[in-house]
C-alpha cells in the first residue's frame, strides 16, 4: 500500500492572501478524501510580515504536522529565503521567476538574527546572497525547481478573458499559486472550481475572476511544468467529515450546551471564538423557539470576567474567552466565584509568555498559572483539551463540571489548536449532555445559598426568583450570605468549600481524568495540544519495532495523583513532553504522583511541535542518547 | 400585597460609624423601593468594595457585594442576562472613580438600563481615610500627612461625557429628596448615574454636615445659609426634548457648566436626562429580535438531559 504523506506549504506578506490560499487547499483536499493537518503561523502584525500555512495531507487519520515539505508555493522572496531548506529531496518549489535576483538586503522583513543565519549558510556554501542562491542550494539538494513568471499569467489571463483589470491584480497570486500546485499534483480540477465557489459563494463577480485565474494557472502547470514525483487522484471520502479551525470546537460546544452569554474582550488567539459565536448568535432550539447568545464586546478582561459572573448568577450558563493577558486580570474574580460557588468557564486559549511574550505564537504556559490562580484557597478545575474534535465534547463536560460542582473552571486551549485547520468526524450534539447539578428553578421559604450539606454542596439559587433571596459577598460569609468574621463559621464554610475538590476526584469518571493510549516501559505523559505530534511520533516507531506508551491528563486540578500513579506502574521510564520551558506538568506530576520524571521533551519556541521532532527525541530516549531536558527548535 | 420600608431591611447588625452619611442613602434607597412598589425577588442590590459596599447587605432583595471598582460589570452581566430584573448598583467615589473609573466610563457608552449610586465623600473611610478621586486638589482631610497632590474627579462632569443618559446629584442629609431622585433614576430608561454628596463623619473634617449646612457661612443677620440648593427650584431643564444636535448640546453643555458648580453653591436634582438614546438592552434586541421575551436566563436549554440546540445548519456548512 503506497500511503501519501504530503506537505504543502505557502508563505508571504501578512494580508496576501496566505490564509484564503491555504483554505482553498485544504478545502480541496479535504474535498478530494485526504485527512487534512493546517496550521498556520503569522507575526504580530497585520500587513507586512511574514506568515505561512503549511498544510499536510495523507489518507491515514493524521495529528501533526512534520519537518518535511514537499511542495513549496512562493510568490514573494521572504517565503523561500526562510522555507527553502525545509524542502526535501525529490519535493518542489513553484515560485515566481521574477524574484530569482532578488537579495536578502532587498527583504526589509527579514529579521537581523535570521538574517545573520542565512548568510552564514549561504557563505559556507559560496553561494551568493539571494533567491538565486538559496534555489541553488535547494537544488543540488534534489529539489525540483518550477519557476514561473506570476505577472506573466495575469498577463495572458487577461488578454484571454478579455478583462485588462486582471494584469495588474496581485491579489490573485495566492490563487495562481494554489492552482499551480494542484496542477502539478494532478489533483482533479472540477474540486478546484467548485471549492472556490463555495469559498466565494457570496461574492459572484469575485468567484468568476477566480475560478477563471485557478483554470489558467491549474492548465498551465499541467502543460508547461517537467514531471513531478507526487500526484494525489483523490481516494474514497469518509462520510461525515469537518474540515474545521481549531477555535470552532469550544465555539460549537458552548452554542450545544447552552452558553448563553459570553463577554470578551479582543486578545489573540482567544477573540476568533468569540467572533464566530457572535456570527452565530441567532440559535436554532428544537421544539422551541430561537435561542440566542449575548457576546458582548467589553471594555477589559476585569469586565469580561465580571459580567460573566454576573450573567451566571442568574443562572444562565455563562463563560468568557481568552489568552494568557488576560486571564491574569481575571484572577481577582476567580476568587470571588470561588467563595461565592458560582459555575462559570474561562476559556483560556494560551500563547507564548511571560507578559506579551510572541503574542501570535503557541505555547502551553498557563499551566501552573491556572492550577494556583487568585488569592487564597478555593475550589476549582482546570480540564485542557488535546484536540478540536475532544474541544467540543469537553466544552459540554466543563460546563456540566461547573454546575454540578459550583466552581469556576478553567477550560485549556492554546494557539496551536486555535490555528490549525484540520479534518475530523462530525461532531455529535446528541452526545452533549446537560446536567445543571443543584440550580433551582423553585425555592421554599428559609432558603439559605450557602447551607450546609451531606454532600457540600449547596442548592443553589438564582437571581429573580421568587423566595430565591441570597447574597454574595467576597468577605467569608454565613449560611444566607452575610459576612462573617466568626473563626468556627469561618472553619466551617473553609472546609465546606474545600471538600469539592476530592468530590470531584470522586465522582468525575475516569476517562474524562486521564486518556490512557497504552503503557509501555517508555510512558510518555503529556497534556493539552502536544498529544497530536506525540501520537504520530508514537506511530512511527511502532513502526521500527519500538513501543511506546502515552497517557494525556485532562483534569490537571484537582490533580488525580492517585489514578495516574496506578496507571503508571507498570511504566519504567516516565517521559514529560510539553510545550513549556519548566516543565509544568512534571512539576504537578512529581507533586502528586510523588515520582520522578526521567526525562522532558520541551518546546518553547512558539512554535507547535512536529512528530518530526518529537520523534527523533523519543528515539533518542529509547537509544539512552538523550538529554534528561531535550528541547525542540523546530519551524520558522 | 404592597411592601413597606421595613420589608426591605435586613435584620443585620449596621457597623457603619454613628452619623454617617451612608445612613440617609439606605433609608432612601428602601424607601424608594416601596414607594415604586417593586417586588423583592425581581430587585438586585449590587455593592462594591468599602464602607458603602455593605449596603446590599442591609437591603432584603437579592444582594451581591463585589470586589472593589467592579461592582458595574457584575451588575452588567447580570442585567443583560436577566432584563426583567430591576438592579441598583452602589458603592464609594474611590471605587467607581479611581480603581472603578474605566468600567464607569464604558459603563456609560454601554447604556444598560440600571442604577448606580455614588456615595461621595472624599475619602477612602474603611482604609482610614486616604485622599479619594473626588476630594479637592490641596485639601488635606484630617488623616492625610500632606495635602492632596491629585486634581479632582467631576464625577457629573465624566458621567455626562462618556454617555451616562440620566445624570443626578443628591445630598444624604435630604432623604426625601434623595429617595425621590432614585425614584426617577430606577425609572429612566437607560443607565442612571446618581453623585450622593455623603459627609464622613470620621476621616472627613473639611466637608462635614455643618460645611454643607453652611454654619461657617451663617452672619447674624442669616440664620441658615445652606450651601446645597436644588436645580429644579430655579427652573433648570435637564431634559433633552427631541433628538437634534442643537438639543443634544446645549443640554449636555449645561449639564457640564453646571456640573462646576461648588464652594458655597452646590447644586442637586437631575443635571441630564436624554432617553433618546437607546438603551443596551434594546440595542441587543435589534440583533437579536427576540431578546427581551427570551433573554438569557429565560432560555431552555435542554431537553431531557440532552441539548437542544440545533447547530446541523453550522455542521453542514463545515462538512466536506
Amino acid at each position: 500500500m503506497s500511503s501519501v504523506d504530503f506537505t504543502w506549504l505557502i508563505g508571504g506578506p501578512q494580508g496576501s492572501g496566505v490564509e484564503s490560499g491555504a483554505n482553498i487547499f485544504s478545502r480541496v483536499c479535504a474535498e478530494m478524501g485526504y485527512q487534512v493537518f493546517g496550521k498556520r503561523e503569522f507575526y504580530s502584525n497585520i500587513k507586512g510580515e511574514h506568515s505561512y500555512f503549511a498544510v499536510r495531507i495523507s489518507d491515514q487519520k493524521i495529528h501533526s504536522n512534520v519537518n518535511d515539505v514537499t511542495l513549496m508555493a512562493s510568490f514573494d522572496a521572504e517565503t523561500i529565503f526562510r522555507h527553502y531548506d525545509e524542502v526535501i529531496s525529490g519535493g518542489g518549489i513553484i515560485y515566481d521567476s521574477a524574484l530569482e535576483d532578488v537579495t536578502t538586503d532587498k527583504v526589509h522583513t527579514l529579521d537581523a538574527p535570521f538574517r545573520e543565519r542565512l548568510h552564514k549558510e549561504l557563505e559556507s556554501k559560496n553561494k551568493p546572497f539571494s533567491i538565486a542562491g538559496v534555489l541553488e542550494i535547494a537544488k543540488e539538494k534534489g529539489v525540483k525547481l518550477f519557476p514561473v513568471s506570476f505577472k506573466a499569467i495575469l498577463e495572458a489571463l487577461a488578454e484571454e478573458t478579455e478583462n485588462p483589470r486582471l494584469k495588474g491584480l496581485v491579489r490573485m497570486f495566492n490563487v495562481i499559486g494554489v492552482s499551480l500546485s494542484l496542477g502539478l499534483v494532478k489533483m482533479p480540477p472540477d474540486s478546484l472550481q467548485k471549492t472556490i465557489g463555495t469559498i466565494f459563494s457570496k461574492k459572484q463577480e469575485i468567484a468568476k475572476i477566480n475560478q477563471q485565474t485557478a483554470n489558467y494557472s491549474y492548465n498551465y502547470a499541467t502543460a508547461k511544468f517537467d514531471e513531478f514525483n507526487y500526484s494525489l487522484t483523490g481516494i474514497q471520502k469518509e462520510p461525515g467529515t469537518l474540515l474545521v479551525q481549531g477555535f470552532q470546537g469550544t465555539a460549537l460546544g458552548k452554542m450545544a450546551c447552552g452558553c448563553r452569554v459570553q463577554p470578551y474582550y479582543p486578545i489573540t488567539p482567544a477573540s476568533d471564538e468569540s467572533v464566530f459565536l457572535e456570527s452565530n448568535e441567532i440559535l436554532e432550539i428544537i421544539d422551541d423557539r430561537p435561542g440566542s447568545t449575548a457576546v458582548i464586546q467589553t471594555e477589559d478582561e476585569i469586565c469580561a470576567m465580571g459580567m460573566t459572573i454576573g450573567s451566571a448568577l442568574t443562572g444562565t450558563r455563562s463563560a468568557t474567552c481568552t489568552s494568557g493577558p488576560g486571564f491574569a486580570l481575571m484572577t481577582e474574580m476567580l476568587g470571588w466565584a470561588g467563595i461565592n460557588e458560582v459555575p462559570v468557564v474561562i476559556t483560556n486559549y494560551q500563547r507564548s509568555g511571560p507578559s506579551t511574550g510572541l503574542p501570535t505564537r503557541h505555547g502551553q504556559d498557563d499551566l501552573l498559572f491556572s492550577v494556583f490562580a487568585g488569592h487564597g484557597d478555593f475550589p476549582k478545575i482546570v480540564y485542557a483539551s488535546g484536540d478540536v474534535e475532544e474541544s467540543f465534547y469537553d466544552t459540554g463536560n466543563v460546563f456540566n463540571y461547573a454546575d454540578v460542582f459550583q466552581v469556576p473552571v478553567i477550560h485549556l486551549m492554546d494557539k496551536f489548536i486555535a490555528s490549525s485547520v484540520v479534518t475530523c468526524k462530525r461532531f455529535d450534539p446528541s452526545k452533549i449532555t446537560i446536567n445543571r447539578g443543584k440550580l433551582l428553578d423553585k425555592v421554599e421559604d428559609g432558603y439559605e445559598r450557602f447551607a450546609f450539606t451531606e454532600d457540600g454542596i449547596s442548592p443553589r439559587s438564582r437571581l429573580g426568583i421568587d423566595n430565591g433571596i441570597f447574597w454574595d459577598t467576597g468577605d467569608e460569609s454565613d449560611e444566607k450570605g452575610h459576612i462573617t468574621e466568626d473563626p468556627i463559621l469561618r472553619v466551617k464554610m473553609m472546609d465546606k468549600r474545600m471538600s469539592r475538590l476530592d468530590l470531584i476526584l470522586q465522582e468525575i469518571p475516569d476517562v474524562e481524568k486521564v486518556v490512557s493510549f497504552g503503557i509501555e516501559d517508555y510512558t510518555v505523559i503529556t497534556w493539552g495540544s502536544s498529544k497530536g505530534p506525540i501520537i504520530d511520533a508514537i506511530e512511527m516507531l511502532k513502526k521500527e519495532g519500538i513501543s511506546i506508551g502515552l497517557v494525556q491528563i485532562k483534569l490537571l486540578h484537582p490533580f488525580p495523583g492517585e489514578y495516574v500513579a496506578s496507571l503508571l506502574k507498570d511504566a519504567k521510564t516516565i517521559i514529560d513532553v510539553e510545550a513549556n520551558h519548566s516543565a509544568q506538568l512534571g512539576k504537578l506530576f512529581k507533586q502528586n504522583v510523588q515520582r520522578d520524571i526521567d526525562y522532558s521533551i520541551l518546546k518553547y519556541t512558539g512554535r507547535a511541535m512536529t512528530s518530526t521532532e518529537v520523534y527523533d527525541s523519543l528515539k533518542k530516549i529509547v537509544e539512552n542518547k538523550a538529554n534528561k531536558r531535550e528541547v525542540l527548535m523546530h519551524g520558522a | 400585597m404592597a411592601l413597606k420600608m421595613a420589608d426591605f431591611k435586613t435584620d443585620v447588625h449596621n457597623d457603619w460609624c454613628p452619623g454617617c452619611g451612608d445612613f440617609g442613602i439606605v433609608n432612601a434607597i428602601q424607601m424608594a423601593l416601596a414607594e415604586m412598589g417593586l417586588e423583592r425577588d425581581k430587585t438586585a442590590i449590587f455593592s462594591g468594595i468599602g464602607c458603602s459596599g455593605k449596603t446590599s447587605h442591609y437591603i432584603n432583595t437579592y444582594g451581591v457585594h463585589t470586589l472593589h471598582g467592579r461592582v458595574l460589570t457584575f451588575a452588567q452581566g447580570a442585567k443583560i442576562a436577566n432584563p426583567e430584573m430591576t438592579i441598583v448598583a452602589v458603592g464609594g467615589d474611590g471605587d467607581g472613580l479611581g480603581i472603578g473609573a474605566g468600567h464607569f466610563v464604558a459603563a456609560g457608552r454601554r447604556n444598560v438600563n440600571m442604577t448606580y449610586i455614588i456615595f461621595d465623600n472624599g475619602v477612602y473611610g474603611l482604609t482610614k481615610g486616604q485622599a479619594s478621586p473626588t476630594l479637592k486638589l490641596g485639601e488635606q482631610t484630617k488623616s492625610l500627612p500632606s495635602p492632596n497632590t491629585n486634581y479632582n474627579v467631576n464625577p457629573i462632569g465624566l458621567a455626562v461625557a462618556s454617555g451616562f443618559t440620566f445624570v443626578a446629584r443628591g445630598y444624604s442629609y435630604d432623604v426625601r429628596h434623595l429617595k425621590d431622585l432614585i425614584i426617577q433614576a430606577v425609572n429612566h430608561k437607560g443607565l442612571s448615574f446618581l453623585d450622593v454628596l455623603q459627609p464622613c463623619p470620621t476621616y472627613n473634617d473639611l466637608n462635614t454636615r455643618d460645611w454643607y449646612a453652611g454654619t461657617d457661612l451663617m452672619d447674624e443677620a442669616q440664620k441658615r445659609h445652606s450651601r446645597i440648593y436644588k436645580l429644579e427650584d430655579h427652573g433648570y431643564d435637564p431634559v433633552v426634548h427631541f433628538n437634534e444636535e442643537a438639543e443634544v448640546n446645549e443640554r449636555l453643555t449645561q449639564a457640564l457648566i453646571k456640573s462646576l458648580e461648588w464652594g458655597n453653591k452646590i447644586p442637586t436634582g437631575v443635571f441630564y436626562k436624554n432617553e433618546i438614546i437607546t438603551p443596551y438592552t434594546v440595542r441587543l434586541r435589534d440583533k437579536v429580535p427576540n431578546y427581551l421575551e427570551n433573554p438569557p436566563a429565560k432560555q431552555n436549554i435542554s431537553k431531557n438531559g440532552i441539548s437542544n440546540t440545533d447547530i446541523s445548519h453550522i455542521l453542514d456548512s463545515l462538512e466536506v
